[in-house]
């Protein structure tokens, strides 16, 4: 009987759309934000977009609303709003 | 015990407990990494191994963590990078180490750990009881029971092969105390016997590698998960002629065997039997021999050497011939039966001229069983099979609720 390892490569959603758990959802207030990525390096779903600016966003399809970027974000420019 | 008459080895005869019989293997298996938390009487296991470190230098890794949760964890690291992994608990360890030998199971790492059976708390006690090395059968790991020191390395050995091969993690069981504290000669075969017997080369298909990144145990939706089980279920119900075939394979080599999945003793003719685990076996053994020899009774002793996979096929072969099977559990499933007799009823039911099972619990906490104990067994399934006595759902064996009226009397 071939063997069933439950082994997983990286890969984008390798559990569906996260995006769907969420009953929240963050917004970025972008005249707020201070690009100290520090959301993106916290977000436990990589779902934090950071452009070459640093400047970040957010990817809703896998965002899955836990709200850790809002409360890591040193100057409050991060709120979670009802989705 | 060939061990004697096994000449051309006996320049390797060392006079050892079980538990350094369990540390000679894995020193043998030439085992990559071990973690290591003490517990009794599992604890000289590691420490035999640590000495193999500190005085010949052995290429072995041991981690020595806070907890057993944390041992099966290393064993489970060491083991997902492709090296060979060991460690050995007991009773309340094994609970705490408990959802890592879950996750190894489940991620088919091929680990072997040793549980010295004890029993469990409460009320605190140290004496012996299968029930601990029971439990992993339900966790997705084979599970071996030899039967004294020199069966004890050996099955160590192949616990290794039938791991490689299987990619399932196998428990070793050994009785607690009766054995691991026991001295008794065993006999080690040439390093090259075994170097040839498990190779380390074998495939690999779960071992991390950086050039070609993957995870183990990401989630998955419900819709896959059944489909994993069943693949554990399958690998495990499709190994029993695999620890026969490993059990010959071994004996070719060392003159050894054990009759694979079940040691079948006196069975030829045999109208009753009794089936047991482990040490308690050689008392059954005798048992049986006074039986037929005081009562004319003819008994024997099916002693089961592989509880996963569970033998199915041996044991329904064997029911066809004996009449009456007296399953002698040290252990229990609280309000039902004995673990084994449960497992025995369900394998044998669907025979058409299945034998009496009788379920017998005894010896819980190391309470000691007498090779009288077994002669009663044998001469009540001769009752039954003769009609005089009732099967009962079970029957213990040295209860003596008296001793504990008069125990709460006095305290
Ligand atoms: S809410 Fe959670 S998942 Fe979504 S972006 Fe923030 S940290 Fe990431
Ligand atoms: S943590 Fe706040 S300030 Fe920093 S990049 Fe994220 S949103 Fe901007």
């Amino acid at each position: 009987m071939k063997v069933l390892i439950p082994k997983s490569k990286p890969a984008k959603g390798a559990v569906g759309k996260t995006g769907l758990w969420r009953t929240s959802k963050p917004v970025v207030n972008h005249n707020k934000c201070i690009k100290c990525v520090i959301c993106w390096a916290f977000c436990p779903e990589t779902t934090i977009l950071r452009f070459e600016d640093n400047s970040v966003d957010i990817d809703y399809e896998y965002c899955k609303g836990c709200g850790v970027c809002a409360n890591e974000c040193p100057v409050n420019a991060i709120e979670m709003v009802e989705d | 015990m060939s061990i004697i008459e096994d000449k051309k080895s006996l320049s390797n005869v060392k006079v050892v407990t079980a538990n350094e019989a369990v540390a000679l293997a894995v020193k043998c298996a030439k085992v990559d990494v071990g973690g290591a938390y003490p517990i009794s009487p599992q604890t000289s296991i590691m420490e035999y191994l640590t000495k193999y470190i500190e005085t010949e230098n052995i290429p072995m890794e041991i981690v020595r963590v806070e907890s057993e949760h944390s041992a099966m964890a290393v064993a489970m690291g060491a083991a997902a990078v492709g090296a060979r992994a060991f460690t050995a608990t007991a009773s309340q360890g094994l609970l705490y180490m408990a959802e890592m030998v879950y996750w190894v199971g489940s991620s088919r790492l091929p680990v072997v750990m040793a549980i010295t059976s004890r029993a469990m708390g409460a009320p605190w006690i140290l004496g012996n009881e299968h029930t601990d090395v029971l439990l992993p059968r339900e966790w997705g790991w084979m599970v071996l029971f030899p039967e004294d020191n020199q069966e004890v390395f050996d099955t160590i050995i192949q616990a290794y092969k039938l791991a490689d091969t299987t990619l399932v993690p196998v428990v070793v069981g050994l009785d607690g105390f009766i054995l691991s504290h026991t001295t008794m000669p065993i006999s080690i075969p040439d390093q090259s016997i075994i170097d040839n017997f498990i190779p380390k080369n074998t495939p690999k298909p779960y071992a991390l590698n950086t050039e070609d990144p993957f995870t183990h145990g990401n989630a998955v939706h419900s819709n896959l998960y059944l489909e994993f089980r069943h693949n554990i279920f399958k690998t495990i119900e499709d190994s029993e002629d695999l620890v026969d075939e490993i059990d010959k394979e071994w004996s070719k080599l060392t003159g050894r065997s054990y009759g694979g999945v079940i040691e079948e003793f006196l069975l030829d003719d045999a109208e009753v039997a009794v089936l047991v685990m482990g040490a308690s076996s050689g008392d059954a053994k005798e048992a049986a021999k006074k039986v037929r020899e005081k009562y004319g009774i003819k008994a024997g002793v099916i002693r089961l050497r592989s509880i996963r996979p569970f033998p199915v096929k041996r044991l329904s072969k064997i029911a066809q011939k004996v009449k009456a099977i007296g399953v002698f559990d040290r252990n229990m499933s609280p309000g039902l039966g004995g673990m084994i007799a449960t497992e025995v009823k369900f394998a044998l039911y669907d025979l058409k001229n299945r034998p009496i099972v009788q379920s017998y619990i005894g010896g819980l906490g190391g309470k000691d069983v007498k090779i009288a104990d077994f002669e009663n067994i044998l001469v009540e399934l001769k009752e039954m099979v003769d009609g005089k006595r009732e099967v009962e759902k079970v029957k213990w064996v040295g209860l003596d609720l008296a001793a504990i009226e008069k125990f709460l009397e006095e305290v």
